[in-house]
């Protein structure tokens, strides 16, 4: 018969016109921005900075190694390296970045930052609604705009800032173990010299 | 599928006197070349086509490569009369010594082809053709005539390099827009300083927007501010 | 139209444009269809000149995406290309990812662990299958057919979108393959969601298929039109569903054994008569045997190290030489040609898009028919702008 094809089309667009009001696997809509999906833990939008404690300026786990602004792809980071050194979350002294800008215009959240830290502390946030009306300077992160603190990574991204703290955690436990032993190892060399500072706790 | 020695061996049986050499490729993936002379290299390539062995009916890819002028300083043995005085009298005498001399080696633009037989379902067989420089003499034979998948991508190397394939049914622009003048791609190509708001500036660009932008700060505030 | 004549007496008999004599008098009504067009797939503009309906002269003109991704590939590092790549054919990222990172491999000589390819096939073969719905999809939309089949298409490819955020970190931009392996490794959590995901794939096609493959108005309008004669393709260097609706059995997975493709069992779908409906066809079907290589794919992966472990991603500096890989992604042959010079930014970065290359017998295909048939023509090729014009 003419028409067969057009006939059994008809039929297939009505079961799923009649299914969307029974079933919710044919009722795909999700009506924006009343309804929201539940954001998906590996999602990545743009990066942000994690710092450890309280004090935003203090706890940054960021030493401006620079390593993310040579490697991001379109050149979006630009850090400063500060003169002198504060001590991090292990006790050492290191640089801290004066200044830290992404422009999240250029970002391409290809993630790339992220995978070559060597130190955990640029991370990738999940927050998409940054429209703003400010077209050059609105869309100009700089570093307190970017800091979050460990807490909302742990919201975020639960299993990943779990792993990242055990690594933390154990590359501490580590840096101790290290300084305990220069320490007791020294002391033993030169009984009449007084042991050197240990590194920890500053 | 034949070893390149091998096709050279059967191109200049089928063609003599055309201009054929190996180029060897030091990467592990092991795809060396064959360089054509563009003289006989339109006879080459429908002989590579038409070839019962070979039957190469299927051109995948055709690339444009810019090598540019090479600086080369050398040491070179010189000799020259000079006088000396010997014993008291002056005489001409034959010295040789090394001096640094610079030269120019002429860069060239080369074209790249990159050969499969679906019939035979084998490959990849790489063809290399060079002009003489870069500034005037930049003719190439099109093999267009031969394989059509190259009627596009020579266009686009003729855009982006310069390279004139002669014998190419429509060579004009394919990227850039008619009007458009220089080719992008070369390795000494400028592109033009139209200057756009760059907060997070690196290196040539920085040099170049700070042309631009003297004494302006990135509008980043500094913040001193309380925890979040 | 301000394109010069193509000079044909320079092509050989065969594979020259059919040259069409105008049936009235007077002038060719030329038309600019594009760049801002909603069939085109992308800013693309095609020069046409009409005798009524039917085209005499088409020119298709593109650049308008030009963002010279291979200078750019020039100046930055290995890794730094691979974020780019994602943005060549942006529907279909993870072959992208897959294509540069063969052909860095090849570069170098790196083997890559056998998990790592596993997830490479399950992840290029789901990318065929949202590819070819999206396609067949728009072809419809272009139809007239107002979205219906196409929001269908995107129905299911948004439960594949959605695998792909929870790996990879992003639904279209996945930067995922890496110079040896994958980025993060796929958890058991993911495998099962991907079986669900493929398990209600078929009942997906059988709908799909009972909507449109016995439609006549479908049938009516892309059967007979749009021929591509083989020969004609091969020599044009066609590729992809393009090739094989014409008839021509070569599918890169069966001729280049790369990754490994061995191991799966799946067959070649060919066209016979070479037209539009042809290529409609040959997609549902390659999506239906995507679906075969998934399920045995998903069956046998093994446990072990999904990247090579003296795989460096800083400071990667290969040795001087040069490499051409390619892979079968779902639009045609896709190749990366590198020339390394040893440093760290490769010194010619070149991509072979199998978009643009497929366009080269556009205009044969369009000489002759009409108006409307050069929409869907140009929607079987199946093409997307950000890999013509890089």
């Amino acid at each position: 018969m003419l028409g067969e094809g057009i006939l059994k089309g008809m039929a297939e667009t009505a079961r799923n016109f009649a299914g969307s009001f029974v079933s919710k696997e044919r009722l795909t809509t999700v009506e924006y921005p009343e309804q929201r999906i539940a954001p998906v833990e590996n999602a990545r939008v743009f990066p942000f900075l994690v710092y450890d404690t309280e004090n935003w300026e203090a706890g940054m786990r960021c030493v401006a190694c620079q390593i993310c602004e040579k490697e991001c792809p379109p050149k979006c980071i630009y850090i400063e390296k500060s003169k002198d050194k504060k001590p991090d979350a292990v006790g050492k002294q290191q640089f801290y970045p004066t200044r830290f800008d992404i422009d999240i215009s250029v970002c391409m959240s290809c993630q790339i930052c992220v995978e070559v830290c060597p130190f955990e502390a640029i991370k990738m946030d999940t927050e998409f609604e940054l429209a703003t009306d400010d077209r050059f300077g609105g869309l100009l992160l700089d570093r307190r705009q970017l800091s979050k603190s460990n807490e909302y990574y742990h919201q975020i991204h639960p299993t990943e800032a779990a792993n990242v703290d055990a690594r933390l955690a154990a590359e501490k436990v580590k840096a101790d173990a290290k300084a305990t032993a220069a320490t007791v190892a020294s002391a033993v060399k030169g009984a009449e010299r007084p042991a050197p500072p240990t590194g920890a706790g500053d | 599928m034949m070893t390149v020695e091998e096709i050279k061996a059967a191109i200049l049986e089928a063609i003599p006197g055309a201009g054929v050499e190996i180029v060897t490729n030091p990467s592990p993936s092991g795809q060396h070349s064959l360089r054509l002379a563009p003289g006989h290299a339109v006879e080459v390539a429908r002989f590579l086509r038409d070839d019962a062995a070979l039957e190469l009916d299927f051109l995948s890819n055709v690339t444009g490569v810019d090598w540019p002028d090479k600086e080369i300083t050398e040491k070179v043995q010189v000799t020259r009369t000079v006088t000396k005085t010997v014993d008291g009298v002056d005489q001409q005498v034959e010295e040789t010594v090394e001096e640094p001399r610079k030269r120019v080696e002429p860069g060239y633009l080369e074209a790249v082809y990159h050969l499969f037989s679906i019939t035979r379902k084998h490959g990849p067989v790489v063809l290399r053709m060079r002009t003489a420089n870069r500034s005037d003499q930049v003719e190439l034979p099109s093999v267009t005539s031969i394989w059509r998948s190259a009627e596009f991508q020579e266009r686009e190397i003729f855009d982006l390099y310069g390279i004139v394939f002669t014998g190419h049914p429509d060579l004009r622009r394919l990227l850039m827009w008619e009007g458009f003048k220089d080719h992008p791609m070369r390795r000494d190509y400028v592109d033009p300083d139209d200057y756009e708001y760059e907060p997070t500036p690196h290196d040539a660009v920085r040099a170049r927007a700070a042309a631009h932008t003297a004494g302006i700060q990135s509008p980043a505030q500094e913040g001193t501010g309380a925890a979040q | 139209m301000t394109a010069s004549t193509i000079n044909s007496e320079k092509l050989e008999g065969w594979n020259r444009p059919p040259v069409i004599e105008p049936d009235g008098e007077g002038e060719l009504l030329e038309v600019a269809m594009g760049p801002h067009h909603p069939s085109t797939h992308g800013v693309f503009r095609m020069d046409v000149a009409l005798d009524g309906e039917r085209v005499i002269r088409l020119k298709p003109v593109f650049g308008y995406l030009h963002r010279n991704h291979e200078k750019i590939a020039e100046g930055a590092s290995y890794l730094a290309s691979m974020p780019y790549t994602d943005r060549l054919d942006y529907f279909c990222s993870l072959t992208n990812n897959w294509a540069y990172a063969l052909a860095v491999e090849k570069l170098v000589g790196q083997e890559v662990p056998e998990r790592a390819e596993y997830i490479r096939v399950i992840l290029a073969e789901l990318t065929r299958i949202q590819n070819h719905a999206s396609a067949i999809g728009f072809l419809i939309q272009e139809m007239g057919a107002s979205g219906t089949p196409l929001m269908y298409a995107f129905k299911e490819r948004e439960k594949i979108l959605d695998l792909f955020e929870s790996l990879t970190g992003s639904r279209m931009m996945c930067n995922y393959m890496r110079f040896g392996g994958c980025r993060v490794d796929v958890s058991a959590a993911w495998l099962d969601a991907a079986r669900k995901v493929v398990a209600g794939l078929p009942s997906f096609i059988d709908e799909f298929e009972n909507l449109l493959s016995g439609n006549e108005i479908l049938m009516a309008r892309c059967q007979g039109i749009g021929i591509l004669r083989p020969d004609l393709a091969v020599n044009a260097g066609v590729t992809g569903p393009m090739l094989r609706g014409s008839g021509v059995n070569y599918d890169i997975r069966k001729v280049d054994h790369y990754g490994i493709y061995d191991r799966f069992k799946f067959r070649v779908p060919l066209g016979d008569h070479w037209d539009v409906y042809d290529r409609y066809m040959v997609r549902v079907l390659e999506m239906r045997e995507s679906i075969t290589i998934l399920n045995q794919a998903l069956k046998e992966i093994p446990g072990g190290p999904i990247m090579d472990p003296k795989a460096k991603i800083r400071g990667f500096r290969p040795k001087p030489g040069e490499a051409y890989g390619r892979i079968e992604a779902p639009k045609g042959e896709l190749g990366f040609y590198l020339i390394s010079d040893g440093g760290p930014n490769p010194y010619r970065y070149r991509v072979r898009p199998p978009s643009l290359i497929n366009l080269t017998v556009l205009e044969d295909m369009c000489l002759g028919s009409n108006v409307a048939d050069v929409v869907l023509i140009f929607g079987s090729v199946d093409i997307v702008l950000g890999e013509v014009d890089r």
